[in-house]
């Protein structure tokens, strides 16, 4: 029996089996984040860092671009992006507005502007 | 027996930890949101829970995706906080109720469900933030910690989520000791951290669920996960922790308290507090 693909959610990526096999490498690393002396091996040689998790090229450059859309493309999934994001010193607004292509200020706006919705 | 005093349910963006260490509840911002709690710990001081059972997800603290369980029970004497990777203090550690823990454990196991036990669990902002909130001069009670799986899909279903928190509502009445008990839910409600629809906030359908989650939490279940993905966004599905928390609550009802504040952060802030009295049942 195969499963008919549900509706697309727009701006939305499911993070399914799918996602969670093709991040795996990339999720790791950032899992690993957790711990300060990871953290402070990434910001010395980055390029090194990845190759002991074993991204793929994909997910390499990904990490290279600070690309968040990007990097979820590659299959990483924003809980353990996030970590990432922490290394860089990038919060979550600035994350939100790297995603929807505005500045911060006006991410900020437009999550303001929800509490009259 | 036991008592099953109410419920509790409230969001736990990890902004809110940083506002507390760096005591900023008066402060602008902060000020709508903290101000919502006044009646909450009016209830909580009236009600004065013993031990709390706290329903929250794990954002990649102790689970990771090499093992990801649906549900897990802390079982543990205390829960320790650890470094999330993001600069949030790490809190001292919290008491637990093994007793009550492994009591839970029976009785849900024999209800059916297929638990991950866990005697060592790290627990992060979603069990810490929504402790401080409650009981902000560090006297809470000691606590049960059941982790939901909102990482990896396919989740819990809200209806397998529901029916979780009636099987803990009468897993807590059927406890022999002769406690307070309350539920806490943490998480949620509408928001969207990741992908272009990142900033995703829907007020109608929050203000939708906080109506049913005190009337009619049932009416809940009607949606599929992917369905309450596209209300209330990525992370809003955290609302399966409040739908079980009242669906825990299976006495008479009464509704003391709902605050809502958009935004915290990326997110639709909101506060429950419903009050559950036992229902004698019949001999």
């Amino acid at each position: 029996m195969t499963r008919s693909a549900p509706a697309p959610i727009p701006g939305t990526t499911v993070f399914d089996g799918a996602e969670a096999q093709k991040g795996y490498a990339l999720n790791r690393m950032c899992f690993s984040f957790n711990d300060a002396a990871n953290r402070a091996a990434f910001v010395v040689d980055e390029a090194a860092y990845c190759d002991r998790y074993g991204l793929t090229p994909e997910q390499r450059a990904a990490v290279a671009s600070r690309n968040v859309l990007q990097l979820i493309a590659a299959g990483g999934n924003i809980y353990y992006l996030a970590k990432l994001a922490g290394i860089l010193g990038l919060n979550v607004q600035d994350l939100g507005a790297q995603q929807t292509g505005m500045s911060v200020e006006a991410f900020k706006a437009k999550l303001q502007a929800s509490a009259q919705g | 027996m036991a008592k099953l005093v109410g419920g509790l349910a409230v969001s736990h963006v990890p902004a809110i930890g940083r506002a507390i260490a760096d005591h900023k509840q008066q402060d602008a911002y902060w000020k709508p949101f903290f101000d919502g709690f006044g009646p909450a710990h009016d209830w909580l001081a009236k009600v004065r829970p013993e031990v709390v059972v706290v329903l929250y997800n794990d954002h990649g603290l102790n689970f990771f995706l090499d093992k990801m369980p649906t549900f897990s029970v802390g079982a543990a004497a205390q829960y320790s906080n650890a470094d999330e990777g993001w600069g949030l203090p790490v809190r001292h550690p919290f008491k637990g109720d093994p007793d009550l823990s492994w009591h839970v454990i029976e009785h849900l196991v024999e209800e059916e469900f297929d638990l991950v036990t866990c005697q060592e669990l790290l627990v992060d902002h979603a069990f810490c933030i929504p402790m401080e909130l409650f009981w902000p001069n560090g006297d809470m009670p000691p606590a049960v910690p059941i982790c939901f799986n909102t990482v990896q899909h396919p989740l819990p279903s809200a209806l397998r989520s529901y029916k979780l928190g009636q099987a803990l509502g009468r897993a807590i009445e059927s406890w022999p000791e002769d406690k307070r008990v309350a539920v806490i839910a943490t998480g949620g409600l509408s928001h969207q951290l990741d992908g272009e629809r990142a900033g995703f906030i829907n007020k109608e359908f929050d203000l939708l669920c906080l109506d049913r989650l005190v009337n009619d939490p049932k009416a809940l279940t009607g949606y599929t996960t992917r369905e309450l993905v596209a209300l209330s966004g990525s992370q809003g599905v955290e609302v399966l922790m409040w739908i079980a928390m009242s669906a825990a609550l299976t006495g008479r009802r009464r509704h003391i308290h709902s605050h809502y504040h958009i935004p915290i952060s990326n997110t639709a802030a909101a506060l429950l507090v419903i009050e559950n009295e036992a229902v004698p049942s019949p001999a």
